[in-house]
């Protein structure tokens, strides 16, 4: 494992230790087509895919890191980078946009100061657009981790935002 | 949302009090009840021998005792909290054939599951059908794929029967990414036995030894519970080697997605499935000749896996009889948007769409007026007032510049710019496009941001003509299902509201006072009645208003977030 301790140094990531990454790859090395369940269960190790782990995958199950890269960069849910403590997701699928949608994330965008994919720099929030969470009776409709904000308006924005402030960061 | 709080409250108090009942699971966390009417959830059925039925609608969990000591205790109805007549409504104008377990049994059990006939039909497909008589039962049905194309299943089934091969997969399509679409999720969640004993009866008619489930991994609850079904299916022999003596082997495993539309598209689903980037490839050889892993490979939506068990047991020519000439059996819609009461619908396909939209649902919310209602999502079109009593099957709705998709009926009143929703729905597939060929990588670029340009008010003439010649193209030349679908929101829209796109483009004026940068930002003084809803709903203090007084828009403070607008019932903001 010398190649990813340089790797490491050069991409100033925190420290990761890969045995976790191996006992998810243990766990599916002898089924076929495993990279999905691979990356999604290292992902919700790590909650992102760290440089390292990435190659370290590539070098376990044989593969080329381009592969690896290439479905990492494709699947919206795959995260090269570190994600925040509060992930807040806002739907703009067709009925949560005909029912104002998009004012409810330009507030998002102003509160936090971050747009669309971005994570705040303290890793408190991360924000993201995503086309329906199939929850249409309530739109317009709004997430932070799993607890769901239905009929949302502009000002419970502010009291969402101000409500996830308060709560610790750990 | 709630609805494990409330299930909590009555396990608690119930027991407290020790009444002798049993709690269903009815809704879920997220408040989209399988019941379909999930706009007033969390709804709580109490059964008790004097009463029968009765559904109290918005419970709360501080409710829940007195719901308790009135009904239960005192055998009294809470009048007051009773779901109002609309719910009956609501549910007497449907007929539920796949959804008749939702929302009545426990998702969780497979012995409510076994009450409601479970296994009743693999198991009489088994002992007194061979694979054959139950293809042909299925093509007697009429059944077509409730995934959108309207391919009649029975045949699809009978290809890869025929297709030589030691080894056949069955996939049960569950990435259900239209935007405005969940009657999949709703089914996985309310009763997973059903979609598992449709997908056993079709792998016993084609001869498949394992199947898929892959479901969209934005439906974290439908794994969940659709996993309890594996777990206990396999604990209980219905799957794996050898079931229940039968001398027929079935594996099942769930694939979770990672957020890509495209890979509802059946190869590139397939590809996904091998762990690669999900893009489609050109057809044929079609999965049925070369699918998974090169083996022969049938795929099937979830509903078409749900309607398959009612088929076998209550045969063929019955489901026939229901539904259109072409289309057959039931369909289940959802529908969302701007009208009263928005949920899952389950109708006799052949019903019109006026019908689903006012008499099932309620009609349009706000005291609006109807303009549209979108159906078939990203791929399918509007259909305006004027042909409202078009009938719901594949051919009508096809004929009518829509498509039946997946079954999402967006509904849209005159606040909606159908310019706008051109836009919404083209930036959606153009992000989701996987971008292998050329006509829809860049096309629909291109078009997009011709609107982008119209909604913005810098839109000319010949525009209009260039979103039609480039639609057409796009269709005509993509590799797979999502490019050739991409401009038919584009495209009916112009056939239907053209003068919507003039209006923007000659007018600069966007005639539903959607359009952010087209708009005045002021009140309309005849329009106003003075009631002061329009300062409530604004975030900044924009509005000046006084009680009795006309209200005064500060476009100084304004931020342009159209709040006062949505909150105006009387079109007063321009």
């Amino acid at each position: 494992m010398s190649e990813s301790v340089e790797l490491k140094t050069e991409e100033q990531e925190p420290e990761i230790d890969i045995s976790i990454a191996d006992a998810v790859i243990d766990k599916y090395i002898n089924i076929s087509g495993n990279l999905m369940p691979v990356l999604q269960g290292i992902q919700d190790e790590y909650g992102y895919i760290p440089r390292v782990v990435a190659d370290h995958i590539a070098e376990r199950l044989n593969v080329y890191p381009s592969q690896i890269y290439g479905v990492l960069t494709f699947y919206a849910q795959f995260h090269l980078k570190p994600r925040g403590r509060f992930i807040i997701r806002v739907c703009v699928g067709t009925a949560c946009h005909v029912q104002g949608a998009p004012r409810i994330v330009e507030t998002f965008f102003d509160k936090l100061g971050i747009g669309h994919a971005e994570t705040t720099p303290d890793l408190r929030y991360t924000f993201e657009k995503v086309a329906c969470l199939g929850a249409c009776g309530m739109a317009p409709l709004a997430m932070v981790n799993d607890s769901t904000y239905g009929s949302m308006t502009v000002q419970k924005v502010d009291d969402i935002v101000a409500d996830y402030n308060q709560r610790p960061l750990k | 949302m709630g609805a494990k709080e409330v299930e909590a409250a009555f396990v608690k108090l119930l027991d407290e009090k020790g009444v002798n009942a049993v709690v269903g699971k009815r809704c879920d966390v997220i408040k989209t009840g399988c019941r379909g009417l999930c706009a007033n959830d969390v709804l709580v059925d109490i059964i008790t021998p004097d009463q029968g039925r009765v559904t109290y609608d918005f419970v709360k969990p501080e409710e829940v005792e007195k719901i308790i000591d009135e009904h239960i205790v005192n055998k009294t109805i809470i009048e007051k909290r009773k779901a109002k007549p609309y719910y009956n409504q609501f549910v007497d104008a449907q007929m539920r054939v796949v959804m008749t377990g939702c929302g009545q049994i426990d998702p969780d059990s497979i012995e409510a599951y076994m009450e409601e006939d479970g296994f009743k039909a693999i198991e009489k497909c088994i002992k007194s059908m061979k694979p054959e008589d139950v293809i042909e039962e299925v093509k007697k049905s009429g059944l077509r794929g409730r995934g959108g194309g309207g391919f009649p299943t029975g045949m699809k089934w009978s290809f890869c029967k025929a297709s030589p091969g030691d080894h056949k997969y069955l996939i049960c399509n569950a990435d259900e990414g239209d935007p405005g679409a969940f009657m999949d999720r709703s089914l996985l969640e309310g009763d997973p036995f059903c979609i598992i004993e449709g997908m056993m009866i079709a792998a016993y008619a084609i001869g498949c030894d394992f199947g898929y489930v892959y479901v969209r991994a934005e439906y974290p609850l439908a794994v969940q519970r659709l996993q309890h079904a594996i777990d206990i299916c396999y604990e209980q022999g219905y799957l794996g080697k050898n079931i229940k003596g039968w001398n027929f082997d079935f594996d099942m495993r769930i694939k979770m997605g990672a957020g890509a539309f495209v890979c509802g598209e059946e190869t590139a689903l397939m590809a996904s499935i091998e762990g690669h980037r999900g893009m489609s490839r050109p057809r044929p050889p079609f999965p049925a000749v070369r699918g998974l892993w090169g083996k022969p490979t049938n795929i099937n939506n979830v509903e078409t896996f749900g309607n398959v068990r009612h088929i076998i047991n209550k045969g063929g020519d019955w489901y026939a009889s229901l539904g259109t000439d072409t289309t057959k059996g039931t369909k289940i819609f959802a529908v969302t948007g701007k009208v009263k009461h928005t949920g899952l619908v389950e109708v006799p396909a052949g019903m019109k769409i006026r019908e689903v939209i006012y008499d099932v649902c309620g009609g349009i919310a706000n005291n609006r007026k109807f303009k549209a209602v979108q159906a078939g999502g990203p791929s399918g079109g509007c259909i305006p007032s004027d042909i409202l009593d078009t009938p719901v099957d594949y051919d009508s709705l096809i004929k009518a510049g829509a498509m039946m998709g997946s079954g999402g009926l967006v509904v849209m009143d005159e606040t909606t710019c159908m310019v706008d929703v051109s836009r919404f729905f083209l930036n959606f597939t153009r992000m989701e496009s996987c971008g292998k060929c050329v006509p829809c990588r860049i096309g629909l670029k291109v078009m997009l941001d011709i609107l982008e340009r119209i909604t913005e008010g810098r839109g000319e003439m010949s525009d209009i003509e260039t979103l039609q010649d480039l639609g057409v193209a796009i269709k005509k030349a993509s590799l797979c299902g999502l490019g050739q679908t991409a401009p038919n929101p584009i495209l009916s829209t112009i056939n239907y509201f053209r003068e919507e796109y003039e209006a923007h483009i000659a007018d600069k004026r966007c005639p539903s006072n959607c359009c952010k940068e087209l708009l005045l930002w002021q009140v309309v003084e005849d329009k106003c009645v003075k009631c002061g809803a329009c300062k409530k709903a604004c975030p900044v203090d924009a509005i000046v208003w006084e009680k009795g007084q006309l209200a005064w828009l500060d476009k100084e403070k304004c931020t342009k977030c159209k709040s006062c607008y949505d909150a105006c019932r009387f079109m007063a903001i321009e």
